[in-house]
Parts: structure tokens; C-alpha cells; sequence
């Protein structure tokens, strides 16, 4: 669905998206790695499960949150890839488990 | 006089809001005048609390007048889902105040008992519990709770959904929104009320003051009175979305229907709502994470401070002035605990044209000037 600006030029950035290798570019954000990968649905809400994606892609609207290097519910829009990357899809709602009854 | 309305609510908050809307289920022609998106908004600041507990201390009609308004809350919360489809979450599942060390406790058990004791308080439920009675209402707590009170009539709502459904509520029953009219001068003549607004002058013949702290500034204009704090300053945290744990709202710790768990009840005197006081949100986020120790992991993801409504002695202000007939004043603290009464009770008496003193003489201004004894 997504696809490169023909101009947009950069070095290659290696990086896994549950465990899948994917090739970025120097200057994306993890958001944008994410919706080029047509990995859009990322994420799903806390309470009721369903799928989100990267919405506002400017910090605001927390529907992006990932787990990047083993760091949970960081805004993909707001980081961009590094070399060696690991990302992990739908972290924001499994990272914390509900307390024993 | 010639009137554009019978009635000129001024201030679109929670209080105006309903207000407003329990004058047009009365048929009233009710216009709304505003300020812009830029006001202090008090509305949108908010904790969200429908609350029982622990209010009232100094003036005991305050807790019937509370209880009632938590009694007629489902009915708001259902006519407003029927007219608008908006579900504002209404939830009343009672509600817990935490302590966090045995003076706490001790001291929160002294504040319900002297409630109680007042004369001609109405009974209300309140219990004192230890830690294991409220890990078995509320899994999860941590070990320094040494205990609680928990109100079964304590709940809560999703109040930026209730502010959004009362002003489609009253936008569908024709009444007229008008933002950006602030108002500047109230003039009394003929029966009726000219105001005075940046957007030009509105013709009432009644007026209602629910403009929150700035009803202090209001109120002289047409006889009234409102001595109002303007600087009471509190501050919230919010994390992001987490999987329900709470089943029950705490007085300082809530989860939204949307899962975020917001912090809050945190007291400072300013006036400046834009700044947040890293010392007191820090002191907020550790009593929370203590508490609850699954906090420690969440994500904080904003934070607000806003100004409280806050009436000079904490207690509402219902009152009608006797030099100009047909003007009012509506100003609380608890706009969202106390929005069915403003809807179902006040808005009906302000259409009538008197508030009924059996149930609002209490909260009359005239309190702040009691005589000196000879």
C-alpha cells in the first residue's frame, strides 16, 4: 500500500520486525519501516484487542506503541531505525499481565 | 424589554452544560454563551470522579445533596446514551481512599467519623477496611496499603465524553451555542437582562452565572455573590493504555474505560495552569506505583494541571438574586458528580423562576456574611 518517494535517497538500515529481516532506510522512523513493510497493524488496544496502526505519525496519539530492543511501548513514530534494530509488534497490550485474582 | 431568550446561561462547562440542558427539556429557549477554546476550562481538566465519600465536613447538606445527585447519575448517564448515542461510562462500582501508613488510616477514619457526627447529616455507607478486606474487593494492591474507606455509592465516568454529550445534547434540543462571547457587563432593566459579550449584546429574561471561578467577577453585576479561590491548582499524570486491572476508581488513582490510569489529587495554591511541579507529580506517580505495584512498568504519556472550581469554603453555590429577579449563580467544585442534580433539581427551579430554599437555602452565598454576634 505504502511505497518509497522515487527521490528519496539513503543508506540501507538492517532491522528485524518479529524477527523478519526488513530494509529501511537512514532517516525512517520505526512507524514508517512498519507501514512500508505492510506491517500497518502493530498494535492492538489495552481493552478491547482491536488492531491499531500508526495513526498521527507526530507523538500524539499513542496508536503506534512497539517493543524496540526489548523496550515495550515505545512510539514507532518517534524512533528512527538503527542498524540491528529489533522490533516486536503488538508489545503495548501483552507487556503487562493482569494481576492473580 | 424585547428578549432573544428566555434564558442565558453564562458558561459552557459541565455546570453550564447541564444546566442548560435541563432548561431545554423544560421548553426554555436557552442560549449558551462561551469562551473560546483557550478558557480555563475546568471541564477538561478533570478528574472524573462521581465521589461521595469524604465530602461535606462543615456543611452536612452537602452529603445529601451529594448522594442525591449519585442516585439520579444512571438515569443521566442513560438518557444521555438515548439522545445523543454517546456512552459517557458511567460506572458506580464504590470507590476506595487509600492510606499508605497506619496515621493515614487513622486520620481518614477521623475525617468520616466527624462527617457523621455532624447534626442532621443523612447516613451514609462508609467503611473502614485493612489491607487483606481490600485486596479481596481490589486484587493487586501493594504491600504498604495498610488500608482504606471504600463508599459503595463512589464512581466514575469518561467526563470529556460527558462534556462532548451534553453539548450535543443540548445543540439537538435547539439550544443556541455560542463560543467566543465572553461576557463583560450584566445590566438589570424591565424584567429582563442585557449582556454585554465581545461578540456583541444577548437579550435575556433570566440569566444563570455557571462561569465557574470567574462567577466571582459576574456575580456583583447583578447582586450576587460568589467568592471563588481561583488558585487552587491541581495536577495529573496519565500512563498509557493497560489491560483493566482496576475494578474500582481510588480518590487519587483511576482507570479510564479506554484503560489509561490516571493520577491525580494532588493540591497546590497557583494560578498559572500551564506549568506542571515536577516535585508534586513525582510524589504523585511513587504514592500511585505504591499502591499499585503494576504502575511500575507503565508508561507515562502526559500530563496536566488545571484549576479547580473551587468556591471560597469548598461548598457549592446555588443562589438568586433579590435585587435582580430572574438572575442566578451555579458554581461547585464537583461539576461532574453533581451534573444530574444541576439537570434534574436546578434546572427546573431556575425555569420556574426560585429555588426551592428546602433543598438549596443551605448553599446560599449568605453563608460568607453571617453577622457578627452582638
Amino acid at each position: 500500500m505504502f511505497k518509497r518517494l522515487p527521490d528519496i535517497a539513503g543508506a540501507t538500515v538492517a532491522i528485524t520486525i518479529d524477527g523478519t529481516p526488513f530494509s529501511a532506510r537512514q532517516g525512517d522512523s520505526v512507524a514508517a519501516a512498519l507501514l512500508l513493510a505492510g506491517r500497518a497493524a502493530c498494535g492492538m488496544t489495552a481493552v478491547t484487542g482491536r488492531k491499531r496502526a500508526p495513526y498521527c505519525l507526530m507523538g500524539v496519539c499513542f496508536e503506534c506503541l512497539v517493543t524496540i530492543d526489548g523496550e515495550a511501548a515505545r512510539q514507532a513514530c518517534l524512533v528512527p531505525v538503527r542498524d540491528g534494530m529489533r522490533i516486536e509488534t503488538q508489545g503495548a497490550a501483552t507487556s503487562i499481565t493482569e494481576p492473580a485474582a | 424589554m424585547a428578549r432573544d431568550y428566555d434564558i442565558a446561561v453564562i458558561g459552557g462547562g459541565l455546570v453550564g452544560a447541564a444546566i442548560a440542558w435541563g432548561l431545554a427539556r423544560e421548553k426554555q429557549r436557552v442560549v449558551i454563551l462561551d469562551e473560546g477554546d483557550i478558557a480555563k476550562r475546568a471541564s477538561r481538566g478533570n478528574f472524573a470522579l462521581v465521589w461521595v465519600q469524604s465530602k461535606g465536613l462543615g456543611l452536612p447538606d452537602y452529603v445529601g445533596w451529594t448522594i442525591r445527585s449519585s442516585d439520579q447519575w444512571p438515569q443521566l448517564a442513560a438518557e444521555l446514551k438515548d439522545q445523543t448515542g454517546l456512552d459517557v461510562c458511567f460506572e458506580r462500582p464504590g470507590g476506595f481512599s487509600l492510606a499508605l501508613s497506619e496515621r493515614e488510616l487513622a486520620a481518614r477514619a477521623v475525617t468520616i467519623e466527624r462527617i457523621r457526627l455532624q447534626p442532621g447529616v443523612v447516613k451514609f455507607p462508609v467503611d473502614i477496611l485493612d489491607h487483606a478486606a481490600i485486596e479481596k474487593l481490589q486484587p493487586g494492591i501493594g504491600p504498604t496499603v495498610v488500608g482504606g474507606s471504600f463508599c459503595p455509592l463512589d464512581g466514575h465516568v469518561n467526563s470529556l465524553r460527558l462534556f462532548r454529550a451534553f453539548h450535543r445534547a443540548v445543540m439537538q434540543l435547539g439550544v443556541d451555542y455560542r463560543p467566543s462571547h465572553t461576557v463583560h457587563g450584566i445590566t438589570h432593566r424591565s424584567g429582563g437582562f442585557r449582556i454585554a459579550t465581545t461578540a456583541g449584546e444577548v437579550r435575556a429574561g433570566k440569566v444563570v452565572l455557571a462561569a465557574g471561578n470567574a462567577n466571582a467577577k459576574l456575580a456583583p453585576m447583578v447582586g450576587l455573590h460568589a467568592p471563588m479561590r481561583g488558585n487552587h491548582r491541581g495536577q495529573i499524570v496519565v500512563t498509557r493504555r493497560m489491560p483493566r486491572f482496576l475494578r474500582h476508581p481510588v480518590v487519587t488513582v483511576r482507570q479510564t474505560d479506554e484503560g489509561t490510569v490516571m493520577i491525580g489529587d494532588s493540591y497546590e495554591e497557583a494560578s498559572d495552569d500551564t506549568r506542571m511541579t515536577l516535585a508534586i507529580s513525582t510524589v504523585m506517580a511513587d504514592r500511585a506505583r505504591r499502591m499499585f505495584p503494576i504502575l511500575d512498568d507503565a508508561t507515562v504519556v502526559r500530563t496536566w494541571s488545571c484549576l479547580r472550581v473551587m468556591p471560597q469554603d469548598g461548598f457549592p453555590i446555588y443562589d438568586q438574586s433579590e435585587s435582580c429577579p430572574g438572575a442566578f449563580v451555579a458554581c461547585c467544585h464537583s461539576g461532574v458528580t453533581l451534573a444530574a442534580n444541576h439537570a434534574y433539581d436546578l434546572a427546573p427551579m431556575i425555569a420556574r423562576g426560585a429555588l426551592d430554599a428546602a433543598q438549596l437555602a443551605p448553599f446560599s452565598a449568605r453563608r460568607f456574611n453571617v453577622q457578627k454576634a452582638a
